[in-house]
């Protein structure tokens, strides 16, 4: 009901306040020279390889992510995708190759300090505190600031309080940017999936990262909620500038979203440009299309 | 009722909240320094009272370990008894160690114990982690038992609790031990509410329900874990001085045997598994609850109900409760009381 409600007004202003946000000119605009003004590689994969038990996850990937752009990664079940930003995040540690954040070079990402590195995801499931309301589940979003210690919280000494008021501020802005508001101080678990979906994004705002990982930010969702989801997270890029990846199953959104798109098929990259170079690379409608070239794809 | 309704009606909305926030706290506050300790008998306070708080204090502990954190534990009658050997030694063998530090250094010591023993949690889940603690339990009963230096070398191991005093004032009346109990369970009870609602107790929360988002947000897991580990056992350590020098009046290792570990254990999921609340209602069923069951049973069976019968009974009934509370009500008897308190103000409204 609420998730209804608050889903067609939100999908009615979101694409209206990317424009805003966005500045005076249109969204097209302002993101390419926004894309030229800052070409820098946020993130750089080289030889990215992963086995798990024998079995190839992925081998010899390379992906180049530029600062402030919407890059997606696609492909069929199993390509690897999530092991991909797995990688990233250090969950999982790759076998061969090395990733690049920011211009410091990893072997293994160390997934304690992720947040202080700049990055932040979500999860193909959900991953909320489900114990916590909205409002404590985005604040613990930036939870990577916070020094004080559980002392300094028991007494409620001033660094403990300056903190939670800062935390809290910026919460309230994610909140309203996200239109959260009305769910705000109630448990996160008795959210409806969609909601969820975009508390945890809200999460990961939270943070103002500088690069930003979406696995499957939209899977399960009706297409009101994705054209919805799709708004919210144009507007994040346009708003702060965040430089995002996106797994998605939904070529459609993929396609409408993101500025460049890298395929994946059994765990190597097949295709990587725009979504209008790889819309038409033999290679990717062969592997991921199948027969349905010239079909429209949305939905897949 | 109607009346007070009225009073709190008439005040700026800020006073009403204010009012409506202070009536139950200084209810509890006049029960327990003024009614119990002038009307309450001997027996109530002996045999109900003070072992209830003692538990209170231990399920706290726990629940802050096992409700908020999600850390599973079968050790806490080891941190118990951690708690009580340590206060008897401080005791016996630093001279005019003040009540209130052999207390906060019996708490320290079980701290400290209850951490090294909370490292497995660091690679250990659920079931894997209890049995592990079960390893504290065993391995402080046997060296309890084995080292007579913790029992001052009694031949027994049974040891008497030392005399208790505060700023001269004896405490080893029934009265004075009552108050010992109740300050110190209230003010760690406060100290414990605080935390769990600061981000401390938001991070043990993030760790328990979701432990690699935690990580991946900055959530210091195993800091976290480990503070969890140390902050309850210091609270179940103190609750173990307690239990010993003011209920049992007695030191022993066999007063803190896996029974014990399970009774708390039992009160956190009859209570409520994360809420304070949970482990004072789930402690009073606890302890009065036999009582009940023996009169009753005495009553409906006669001279048929005793020791052995009661016994038996007692488990079973227990059992079956534990049972029907994890499927019925898994947020147990506070989550009950929350119902009945939500219909009740929905019928005078």
């Amino acid at each position: 009901m609420i998730g209804a409600s608050l889903g067609a007004a939100a999908y009615e202003r979101a694409p209206e306040i990317s424009r805003i946000l966005a500045g005076v000119g249109p969204v097209e605009d302002t993101r390419r020279a926004r894309l030229s003004a800052k070409a820098d590689a946020i993130l750089t994969l080289n030889g990215i390889g992963i086995s798990f038990g024998g079995v190839t996850a992925l081998s010899d990937v390379d992906l180049e992510v530029k600062s402030g752009e919407i890059r997606a990664v696609i492909g069929p079940n199993g390509a690897g995708k999530s092991s991909l930003i797995n990688i990233i995040s250090g969950l999982y540690h790759a076998d061969h190759g090395t990733i690049t954040i920011d211009g410091q070079p990893f072997a293994r990402v160390p997934a304690n300090h992720l947040a202080r590195l700049g990055v932040a995801r979500t999860f193909q499931n959900l991953a909320l505190f489900g114990g916590l309301s909205v409002r404590d589940n985005i604040a613990s979003g930036r939870v990577h600031t916070r020094h004080a210690s559980f002392v300094e919280h028991i007494a409620g000494l001033p660094r403990a309080r300056r903190e939670d008021a800062m935390i809290a501020e910026k919460t309230d802005q994610i909140v309203a940017f996200l239109h959260l508001e009305s769910v705000a101080d109630r448990l996160v678990a008795t959210l409806p999936y969609g909601l969820q979906k975009r508390v945890e994004l809200a999460r990961a705002l939270v943070a103002e990262p500088k690069l930003l990982l979406l696995d499957e930010p939209m899977a399960g969702m009706t297409a009101t909620e994705k054209a919805e989801m799709a708004g919210f997270v144009r507007a994040a890029r346009d708003r702060h500038g965040v430089t995002i990846i996106l797994i998605e199953h939904d070529i459609g959104v993929v396609m409408g979203l993101s500025d460049r798109v890298a395929v994946l098929d059994y765990g190597r990259k097949i295709a990587d440009g725009t979504p209008a170079q790889v819309r038409a690379d033999p290679a990717v409608i062969q592997a991921y299309l199948g027969t349905a070239e010239g079909e429209d794809s949305e939905g897949i | 009722m109607a009346v007070q309704a009225l009073d709190t009606a008439r005040l700026p909305v800020d006073w009403a909240k204010l009012v409506q926030k202070l009536a139950l706290p200084t209810a509890l506050f006049v029960v327990a320094y003024g009614v119990v300790p002038a009307y309450a008998s001997g027996y109530l306070v002996e045999a109900i009272l003070l072992p209830f708080l003692a538990l209170s204090l231990a399920a706290v502990g726990l629940n802050l370990l096992t409700g908020y954190c999600g850390q599973l534990s079968l050790g806490s009658s080891a941190f118990m008894a951690v708690g009580a050997f340590g206060a008897y030694n401080f005791n016996l063998r630093v001279e005019g160690l003040p009540l209130a530090v052999t207390m906060i250094l019996a708490g320290i010591s079980a701290a400290g114990f209850g951490v090294v023993f909370g490292l497995p949690s660091l690679r250990l889940r659920g079931f894997y982690l209890a049995v592990s603690t079960l390893a504290a339990q065993f391995f402080v009963q046997w060296a309890l038992t084995k080292f007579g230096w913790f029992s001052n070398d009694n031949p027994s191991g049974v040891v008497s609790a030392p005399h208790l005093a505060v700023a001269g004032l004896s405490l080893d009346s029934a009265t004075g031990r009552y108050l010992l109990s109740v300050t110190t369970v209230i003010l760690i009870t406060v100290l414990v509410s605080r935390l769990v609602n600061s981000a401390t107790g938001r991070n043990f929360i993030a760790v328990r329900d979701n432990e690699t988002a935690a990580r991946v947000i900055g959530v210091p897991v195993l800091k976290t874990k480990l503070l969890a580990f140390a902050l309850s056992s210091f609270i179940i350590g103190v609750a173990g001085v307690l239990w010993a020098f003011t209920y049992l009046r007695t030191v022993e290792p066999a007063g803190f045997n896996l029974d014990r570990s399970f009774q708390i254990l039992f009160i956190i999921i009859i209570g409520g598994l994360a809420s304070i609340r949970g482990a004072f209602l789930g402690a009073a069923f606890i302890v009065v609850f036999p009582l009940f069951l023996s009169r009753l049973g005495a009553f409906v069976f006669g001279g048929l109900f005793d020791s052995g019968v009661l016994d038996m009974s007692q488990r079973i009934v227990l059992g079956a409760l534990i049972i029907i509370f994890l499927i019925a009500e898994p947020n147990g008897l506070s989550a009950l009381f929350d119902r009945l308190k939500r219909r009740i103000g929905s019928r005078s409204s």
